[in-house]
């Protein structure tokens, strides 16, 4: 396991450092350990968690055609697009003029998620709050109509603000200064796997001494810049039919639907989080774990088995343990195949229920994981796990148990979530359940964090 | 365009650094700093860049980091146009 982080709270006698070490003991139960107490979503199929949870359930899709511009010289004209974020409805008027859509869908997510959560940063220790998120294509669109400034009118005619509102740390930046978080603050660029390296930041960021990270990511470039620069990162389908442009692990895969969108979660110690008397915990970031491929022609496997297996080392669970896999779900053939043979070899033919509940947002990028991760918590809260849309041929040589049709009810106490990014990142995040009376879910019921979360739709 | 008012400037200032109705300003804030009000240095870079094209004035990024208040602000670029007159 050498080279990951190796800290998870029943992994044994890993070392660890900084002033979260020592707690140790069972999981779910100290400082050591990382909870999720609040979600916030924007999505293609839905504003908010239970709006967007719901949708999902119901099988409803968000990809749909492109429509904010004449889209029909683009060899892709279909996106994951969220139709209805008005974002002076959700920002303060100050932040507008600086920040890229990107950003306002991002701001709104952690207010959302912040407001779920119960925690309030102003009664919090300002240097013990941090921020840490992924994002892979920065803010497009504001920096497109900047750059077209400055060609068409000259350089007094740029604003100010593209000097960071286009950033990958945008997102992190704005919500830090919005909530006064001045603890350590970063952003994690790895494409889709990037989602869930942030997360695995955000525990160790509790490791050394914050008390709750802001983490996720979104992400948004559909300018036409935007969807130019997805097309040349490869694996795009062309497809123009809705229901048949992104169908993973289906013999008829030709390629993924780029999103927009993400989660954003509230990361606390359980300590912390029981400290302020958090009135729910979604679960416990159990194992997190990373690797990169070898070089093409090394003859070597691919990485994304080896950052599963690290990743259940580091939770202290057995394969068995995992109650569904939430893939990666290229809808490329060859990478289909490579991530069903790496769940194959860890679970066994037809081992683990496998859930792409991707398949009505396409792929977000760095958005895309905690939106996984944050179907896995809810998988959990709900015993429910969703179904992928459109996937009527499976891939008969995956042996996969891929949850289609219906959602499928299933009590969930742990859940594995699998990214890649393009150029080779894999990383792979557990979740489990927080066993009552372990942690800050004690005394809570489950009702109260329904309600709860009702409360935060936008 | 030979004189700057303060209405102008609201505008302007909302325009370049966005407004809210908690942080709108009106008479009673001509003389307080811009940082109390709610704008950053960037701000009034982004303010100073489109006074200089509107009226034509030269804001230079030095003289504006001086610039404390609206009223400051109003004076300066007011007797700049004067002086250009």
């Amino acid at each position: 396991m050498s080279g990951v982080d190796t800290g998870g709270a029943a992994a044994g006698p890993a070392v660890r450092t900084g002033p979260a070490a020592g707690a140790g003991g069972a999981a779910g139960t100290g400082a050591d350990t990382a909870v999720v107490t609040g979600i916030g979503v924007a999505a293609p199929n839905g504003l908010g968690t239970e709006t967007w949870w719901a949708a999902t359930l119901r099988g409803e899709s968000g990809i749909r055609p492109i429509t904010r511009y004449d889209a029909t010289k683009y060899p892709v004209r279909l996106a994951g697009l969220i139709p209805d974020f008005d974002a002076a409805a959700h920002l303060p008027g100050r932040l507008l003029p600086q920040t890229d859509r990107v950003t306002r869908l991002a701001v709104a997510a952690a207010d959302w998620a912040l407001a779920d959560s119960g925690a309030d940063p102003a009664e919090l220790p300002e240097y013990g709050m941090s921020v840490v998120t992924s994002n892979a294509t920065g803010g497009f669109e504001f920096t497109h109509r900047e750059a077209r400034k400055l060609w068409t009118k000259g350089p007094q005619h740029v604003s100010v603000y593209e000097s960071f509102a286009w950033f990958y740390a945008a997102n992190t930046g704005q919500i830090s200064i919005r909530h006064g978080m001045r603890g350590p603050g970063s952003v994690l660029v790895a494409d889709q796997a990037g989602g869930l390296d942030a997360l695995g930041h955000a525990r160790r960021t509790l490791r050394g001494g914050s008390s709750l990270v802001v983490s996720g990511g979104v992400e948004s470039a559909f300018d036409p810049w935007g969807l130019v620069a997805h097309l040349s990162g490869g694996g795009v389908s062309t497809v123009a039919d809705p229901t048949r442009a992104y169908l993973p692990f289906d013999t008829g895969a030709a390629g993924h639907v780029p999103g927009e969108g993400g989660a954003v979660l509230i990361v606390e110690s359980a300590a912390a989080a029981a400290a302020r008397g958090a009135h729910q915990v979604y679960g416990e970031i159990a194992g997190y774990a990373a690797t990169f491929d070898p070089a093409p022609g090394s003859g070597r496997p691919p990485g994304l088995e080896r950052a599963a297996r690290l990743a259940l080392s580091d939770a202290g669970l057995a394969a068995g343990d995992i109650d569904v896999v939430f893939a990666d779900a290229a809808g490329v053939r060859e990478r289909d195949d490579a991530e069903a043979a790496a769940i194959e070899a860890l679970f066994g033919p037809y081992g683990v229920p496998v859930s792409v509940p991707k398949t009505l947002t396409g792929r977000l990028t760095g958005g895309g994981p905690p939106l996984d991760t944050a179907a896995a918590l809810l998988s959990v809260r709900d015993g429910v796990l969703p179904a992928a849309a459109h996937v009527t041929r499976p891939v008969p040589g995956h042996r996969l148990d891929l949850v289609r049709g219906e959602p499928r009810p299933l009590r969930v106490r742990a859940a594995l979530v699998l990214a890649r990014g393009h150029g080779g990142f894999n990383s792979a995040l557990v979740v489990r359940a927080v066993e009552p009376g372990r942690g800050a879910a004690r005394g809570t019921t489950r009702p109260s964090v329904r309600e709860t979360a009702r409360e935060d739709r936008p | 365009m030979s004189h700057l008012t303060f209405d102008d400037l609201r505008e302007i200032l909302a325009e370049c650094a966005g407004e809210d109705e908690q942080t709108r300003i009106d008479p009673e804030a001509l003389d307080l700093p811009f940082t109390d009000l709610g704008y950053d240095s960037l701000a009034l870079l982004e303010t100073a860049a489109v006074i200089t094209r509107r009226y034509g004035t030269d804001l230079a990024d030095d003289v504006m980091a001086a610039v404390e208040t609206p009223r400051q602000l109003l004076d300066l670029v007011n007797s700049a146009m004067a002086e250009a007159a």
